[in-house]
């Protein structure tokens, strides 16, 4: 049976790819964010996660506003990375996982969720930037499954909303037959804004509160609206609901193996976290 | 109908933004292609024309005002390219926004850290 190892929640902000390609990853400015990967690679080179299922958001590349979904999965063979419009450097394809793509869409849909389903996808820094973080060489040694949420077009689905995906998603990939070691990531965050005269907003306690929820459950998250994460997270801190939906899908126990937060990465409060999963399945056969 | 909640600062991209800027924001996912960027740049009025920019959006863009970009339906994720087409960074971009130097909004940020 697939197995659930863990969720990486970072931030993608388009400027990491920039630094990347620079190799200004030892700046005094880029370091005490770079420095939060070692620890993670190291962690992925022991677990070697075959699949890495992706909650991210989707920044104008593949979905314009003629049809924008609330929640899309990719079902395609290969995801192809693609000039955004703003010069950050493109990523080697990256393969998919289509049979256990179409088993996470009829797991949700008979969860009552109405994806829209792609077999075709460009992927965007939310993708990318992660990716390289993880795998600096561009050998990707794991498939991917995208699940773009909407942050884009109000109304946005809220973190109940977002939470209640992410467990079915968890649900489906833990009836999965085949036996592969599936890691979760919630892209984006924390919190940032870029637009209106509150750009350069950062809300530290916040962020804080949203770290400490994703150890011990993010339920207490769910009275928050879109519209409150907005007003708390900044207009762009609402990728915080990839989080949600992320952590959402471990219901076995989870452990914090690292957490880096630093102010500013570009106009945001970067951060990485990495938290590992037991299922509740093995708890109860270890007990 | 309930009422329209206020966030200070912050625009909500909602249907009625969406519908008012479609057309800005069309032009500007068209500049994920380079093709496009270079046509918009050997001829900005005739890639508004393209696009069927209204008037208020022209006039915004004009001004460079990302502020009135904003008003005019604009979208962040979307003008964000238009920006990189014209070399501005988005601590440049907050910085006009907010009224503030780039030195003072990029303290501003710094700032944040140490709360």
């Amino acid at each position: 049976m697939a197995r659930i190892i863990g969720t990486l929640s970072t931030s993608h902000i388009p400027a990491i790819g920039n630094a990347i390609a620079r190799k200004q990853q030892n700046e005094p400015y880029w370091k005490p964010f770079f420095d939060a990967w070692p620890p993670v690679r190291e962690w992925l080179a022991k677990e070697k996660p075959d699949v890495i299922v992706f909650f991210y958001n989707d920044h104008g590349l593949n979905f314009f506003l003629d049809k924008m979904p609330t929640f899309a999965v990719g079902a395609a063979a290969e995801y192809v990375s693609e000039d955004e419009g703003w010069g950050i450097p493109t990523i080697p394809s990256i393969k998919g996982d289509p049979k256990l793509s179409w088993h996470i869409i009829n797991g949700i849909v008979a969860d009552g969720f109405d994806p829209v389903m792609c077999q075709e996808m460009a992927v965007d820094h939310a993708i990318t930037n992660p990716m390289l973080l993880m795998y600096p060489d561009s050998n990707w040694p794991a498939t991917i499954v995208p699940i773009a949420i909407n942050s884009i077009q109000h109304p946005l689905p809220g973190p109940k909303r977002c939470y209640d995906l992410g467990r079915a998603v968890g649900k489906a990939i833990e009836a999965y037959p085949e036996d592969l070691k599936v890691l979760l990531i919630g892209s984006g965050g924390l919190s940032h804004q870029l637009d209106g005269s509150r750009a350069g907003f950062i809300n530290k306690p916040f962020d804080q509160e949203c770290l400490e929820a994703m150890v011990t459950g993010v339920e207490p998250m769910l009275k928050y609206s879109s519209l409150d994460i907005v007003e708390k997270a900044g207009a762009q801190g609402v990728e915080l609901m990839c989080w949600i939906a992320a952590r959402a899908a471990m219901q076995g126990q989870v452990k914090e193996v690292a957490r880096t937060y630093h102010i500013p990465i570009s106009n945001t409060a970067s951060a990485v976290q990495l938290l590992s999963h037991t299922p509740a399945a093995a708890t109860a056969k270890a007990a | 109908m309930a009422q329209k909640r206020e966030i200070a600062g912050t625009t909500i991209f909602d249907g009625g933004q969406a519908a008012k800027g479609y057309q800005l924001n069309k032009m500007c996912f068209s500049f994920n292609d380079p093709e496009n960027r270079k046509a918009f740049v050997a001829d900005q009025a005739a890639y508004f024309d393209k696009y069927k920019l209204t008037a208020e959006q022209r006039a915004a863009l004009a001004s460079g005002s990302v502020l009135k970009m904003i008003e005019a339906g604009g979208n962040a994720y979307y003008l964000a390219k238009l920006a990189g087409i014209l070399g501005l960074g988005v601590q440049d971009i907050g910085a006009q926004q907010t009224g503030m130097s780039v030195d003072a909004f990029k303290q501003k940020l710094l700032d944040a850290g140490r709360q």
